[in-house]
């Protein structure tokens, strides 16, 4: 069976880096909503919120790599639904990799807490002080995360399965050194 | 009518004559700060305060004044932050209801801006404390505003774990708008 080319090192640098941010940020997230009032939490919170709006960006440039490249095809074993549901999957992933950070933006905004970027760069608040959308803000941001847990759950599972059990190279696509025939 | 223009021009003259005012419309005065988290600037203000201020337009450098802040009232930003800020390391309200400033001298700095010395008490702690403001007369009122900076720890404002400045910084931005009949 023949490999299927690889993305480029900026497609696989840009994927990795939003995955292990999304990875820091997601149970800072739910450990920081827990704390009791104290400078750790506004600490926390600071980092959680930059981590956000570096995800936004990133997923940005990851869309930009993408308008101007084409990624490398599956492979030909694979059947018609199973790319429907990756295509789809792929694209719920990017709608709330973009959701999410903007979801923190307004909540924060909402609760009267703008968001300063790296303690240097304060973002605009697009909405006012109101206290009832922020706690609604909350809830989106939380259930939006949940979707996000789910679906990056079917995402590894997903990119498991192919290399274990189909074993047809997808993973390499995104890992080049499981590329076997390629270093040989 | 004539009588009411009357009434007007004597009020319009008396400024000129050089009144003294001292009538704080409360309702249209405040008193607010701004505290910087992380270098977030986070807005808070005092709800309940009284304030006693004598100024003549024609000679600010006569006035006084005395303001007394009913500190449990402060809005921090968040209930969160109300309930922490009356706690003991913060204002410990319980202990200290009021904070005051009592004017001492007033300077003229030209151009419509004047300075304010006077003596601030905040936790049991009383320091000297300068504050810069503007006059503007205005339909019948006097308009005083001002701000000044205000060190925190100077007072043990936030002491223990939240004397952390990288957090929540030292210096906080007080605000004062004042409306004088």
């Amino acid at each position: 069976m023949t490999s299927p080319a690889r993305y480029t090192g900026t497609a696989i640098s840009l994927h990795w880096l939003v995955a292990f941010l999304i990875l820091a940020a997601f149970p800072l997230g739910l450990t920081m909503s827990d704390l009791a009032l104290s400078p750790l939490k506004l600490r926390l919170l600071s980092y959680h919120k930059w981590l956000g709006v570096t995800v936004f960006l990133l997923t940005a440039a990851r869309l930009a790599w993408r308008a101007t490249h084409t990624p490398p095809p599956l492979p030909s074993t694979m059947p018609a639904w199973e790319r429907y549901a990756a295509h789809g999957l792929h694209h719920l992933l990017y709608v709330l990799l973009f959701a999410i950070p903007l979801s923190g933006w307004l909540m924060s905004s909402a609760k009267g807490f703008q968001t300063v970027y790296l303690g240097v760069l304060p973002l605009p608040d697009l909405i006012g002080k109101d206290k009832a959308l922020g706690d609604l803000l909350k809830e989106v941001h939380r259930l939006l995360n949940y979707g996000m847990l789910g679906l990056v759950i079917a995402h590894v599972g997903a990119a498991l399965k192919h290399h274990f059990i189909d074993r047809d190279g997808i993973l390499a696509r995104m890992l080049p050194f499981l590329d076997k025939e390629k270093s040989l | 009518m004539i009588r009411l223009l009357a009434i007007l021009s004597l009020l319009s003259s008396s400024f000129a004559d050089g009144a003294e005012l001292s009538a704080v419309q409360l309702d249209q005065s405040s008193i607010a700060f701004v505290s910087r988290q992380m270098n977030v600037p986070v807005e808070g203000a005092f709800k309940k305060f009284t304030a006693q201020i004598n100024i003549d337009p024609a000679r600010p450098e006569a006035g006084r004044a005395r303001i007394e802040l009913d500190l449990a009232s402060i809005d921090a930003g968040s209930t969160e932050a109300n309930d922490e800020v009356k706690s003991k390391s913060w204002f410990n309200t319980r202990e200290f209801p009021k904070a005051s400033f009592v004017s001492s001298a007033v300077k003229a700095l030209g151009d419509g801006r004047f300075e304010t010395f006077g003596k601030m008490t905040i936790k049991g702690k009383t320091l000297e404390t300068r504050a810069p403001f503007t006059l503007k007369q205005e339909k019948g009122v006097l308009i005083l505003d001002g701000a000044f900076p205000l060190k925190r720890l100077d007072y043990g404002i936030g002491s223990g774990v939240w004397s952390d400045t990288s957090v929540v910084a030292d210096e906080v931005l007080v605000k004062f708008h004042f409306v004088l009949k």
